[in-house]
């Protein structure tokens, strides 16, 4: 297979650097983990536009950089990889990710971050709907993604664990507030801060506004300074804003639907 | 999942078709070969001021009985056979034959004639779909045409040599059928004279819509969820006069709690026209692009479960299911962004591309 792709690879420095321009998704994956198993640990893939499964279920602290507009569910399963893409990212990147980055300069669309159980991703421009969609967390293993533009409607439905910040350092002229309804839709774990204030009417069922103590501080603070040493932003700036919190209304907001209906008379 | 993709000029300039067919092909995961097709808008200017039918027949017997049945009803000005190539891909299931029609003349002289007319040419589709076994009008429009088959769009194109034709307006579809059969009628675009509709998704409210549809005369015979769309905005915009994002709205309504917040005279204005079109009202997850000769219309559910983006680029509109269609056919944009659930985004001839804030 290496031979076959020749044309398309070089090395420069420690890097692999990959023209994906017309290669089909698979072929480039597969092209991927055949360096891999060669050795290597570094890639610059250009002219990427719409390959989907990119990086899917590495395992290991490989660096790819990605140029132009990575495909859907980019980073699915990743296990350890840091992911910098110059570009835009489509549906589901970072679905199921467990360990690892995923560093976007552009922008995302719906259920980024579906899933995910550890790792961080970082979106320098806005996302769409369900972001963070069934996040989960366990012990110290706690899936962040961090926005720096807007997010749509359901951000962190039916959450279970991890944390999502969002910034809404930009917003288009169609969007009004900096998150959309209906957030954190059936949440029962985890918690969602957003930049600026935020009312009740626009969140989900099972959610509410908590305050926000040391802990919660440390958490924005350690990831937005985080989130703008990617993208050489003032996070002083950005942490004298105030932020709300939210977080399921209860411990367990669902256990009168799920167990036994004589219990809970 | 469905792949869709759109490409509109806002100045009537002419777009060959290969443009449209890289988009298709770049969404070729989305679709699994069981239907693809494209429309065009601006492809007959020599005959522009007659109707063009898009037929496609079972077999010899079946153009047979059409074209009597059309003799008796229209002026047939021009037919010929749409010109294709043969290709392994895709088996010539169909007979394909466009025919350039005028209704008669009796209706010039009345005030409505156009209307009139238009209704007239609607009820000699459904006719022919509803009555004539073999027969199918796959477009009925004024200077446009429906071109689709049982296949990836991609090799529709080749078969329907789509890159020969020049348009201001072009939309396509790969199509993953999910609940209804696959078949070259069954393929998208579908049209109602110069309506078409491409989607992705499912319409769960097509019962309640097909029976609002029907108690107006229109007859959905075509095995799918899709056609009721092209009903509704034929209705809602053509006979009632309803502007489009007026329309759309009615189709994809704000929830009775975002209404519940609006101010006045916002409020009212919306339960009216909530309560009006109860039963025009579109639910379940889909992307749509709704195109007639003047306008090019995207539109989400309510809620936003499945893709849709926007990008432009001087005076051309794109419209597709991933950002990396559009990219490749334009790689550089002015702006690109995914249109808030249940807001059209309306492009419109001699105008501009704008996202209307409904929700």
């Amino acid at each position: 297979m290496l031979q076959e792709f020749k044309k398309i690879i070089r090395e420069e420095e420690d890097f692999v650097i990959i023209d994906a321009k017309g290669i089909y998704y698979r072929e480039l994956n597969e092209l991927i983990n055949e360096l891999i198993l060669n050795g290597s640990k570094k890639f610059r893939i250009l002219n990427v536009n719409g390959q989907r499964f990119i990086a899917d279920g590495l395992r290991g602290g490989y660096y790819i950089e990605i140029y132009g507009t990575a495909g859907d569910d980019l980073g699915g399963f990743a296990n350890g990889p840091t992911i910098v893409i110059h570009g835009d990212i489509q549906d589901g990147a970072g679905n199921t990710m467990n360990e690892g980055k995923i560093i976007v300069h552009g922008s995302g669309t719906d259920i980024i971050g579906h899933s995910m159980r550890g790792g961080k991703i970082f979106v320098k421009g806005e996302v769409g709907y369900r972001v963070g969609i069934h996040m989960k967390e366990y012990k110290e293993q706690i899936p962040v993604i961090v926005v720096g533009a807007t997010a749509g409607d359901f951000l962190g439905e039916y959450m279970a664990g991890g944390r999502i910040i969002i910034l809404g350092l930009e917003k288009r002229p169609e969007v009004e507030d900096i998150v959309g309804d209906w957030i954190g839709t059936g949440i029962h774990g985890g918690a969602i801060y957003i930049r600026g204030v935020i009312t009740k009417d626009k969140l989900g069922y099972s959610a509410n506004i908590k305050e926000i103590d040391e802990n919660d501080r440390k958490i924005i603070e350690k990831n937005v300074r985080e989130f703008c040493s990617y993208f050489g932003l003032d996070a002083d700036e950005i942490l004298k804003s105030k932020f709300t919190k939210i977080a399921p209304i209860s411990r367990n907001p669902f256990a009168a639907m799920y167990s036994d209906s004589r219990e809970n008379k | 999942m469905c792949g869709l993709g759109g490409i509109f000029n806002l100045t009537g300039k002419g777009i060959s078709g290969r443009d449209i067919t890289i988009m298709a092909s770049m969404m070729k995961d989305r679709y699994d070969g069981r239907g693809g097709g494209f429309a065009a808008y601006g492809i007959y200017p020599k005959y522009r001021e007659y109707y063009a039918f898009h037929l496609f027949f079972k077999d010899e017997e079946a153009k047979e009985v059409t074209e009597e049945f059309l003799k008796d009803r229209v002026a047939i000005i021009k037919d010929e056979e749409v010109p294709m190539r043969n290709i392994k891909e895709i088996p010539r299931e169909q007979i394909v034959w466009r025919y350039f029609v005028e209704v008669p003349h009796k209706f010039k002289s009345k005030a409505d004639y156009l209307k009139r007319e238009q209704d007239y040419i609607i009820d000699t589709v459904f006719t022919i779909n509803d009555e004539i076994d073999g027969a199918f009008v796959a477009s009925s429009g004024k200077n446009m045409g429906v071109f689709k088959a049982a296949g990836m769009p991609q090799d529709v194109a080749r078969l329907f040599k789509i890159e020969k034709y020049n348009a201001y307006s072009w939309i396509t579809h790969g199509r993953f059928p999910t609940n209804t059969p696959g078949w070259w009628g069954g393929a998208h675009p579908f049209n109602i004279l110069d309506w078409c509709v491409v989607h992705n998704g499912e319409i769960s409210s097509y019962g309640t819509n097909r029976r609002y549809l029907e108690s107006f005369g229109y007859k959905c015979r075509l095995l799918t969820d899709t056609e009721v769309v092209a009903y509704l905005f034929d209705l809602l915009v053509r006979k009632q006069k309803l502007s489009i994002k007026t329309a759309a709205t009615a189709l994809t309504p704000p929830f009775w709690s975002q209404i519940d917040r609006m101010p006045e005279p916002m409020k009212t204005k919306l339960t009216a026209l909530r309560m009006t079109y109860a039963p025009a009202m579109l639910n379940g997850p889909f992307a749509i692009i709704v195109t007639n000769a003047e306008t090019m219309i995207g539109l989400n559910d309510r809620i936003k479960l499945r893709p849709l983006m926007v990008g432009k680029r001087e005076d051309f509109v794109y419209l597709a299911s991933e950002e990396a269609a559009i990219r490749e056919v334009s790689p550089e944009l002015d702006r690109l962004w995914a249109p808030r659930a249940g807001n059209p985004v309306i492009a419109r001839l001699n105008g501009d591309v704008k996202e209307e804030i409904i929700h």
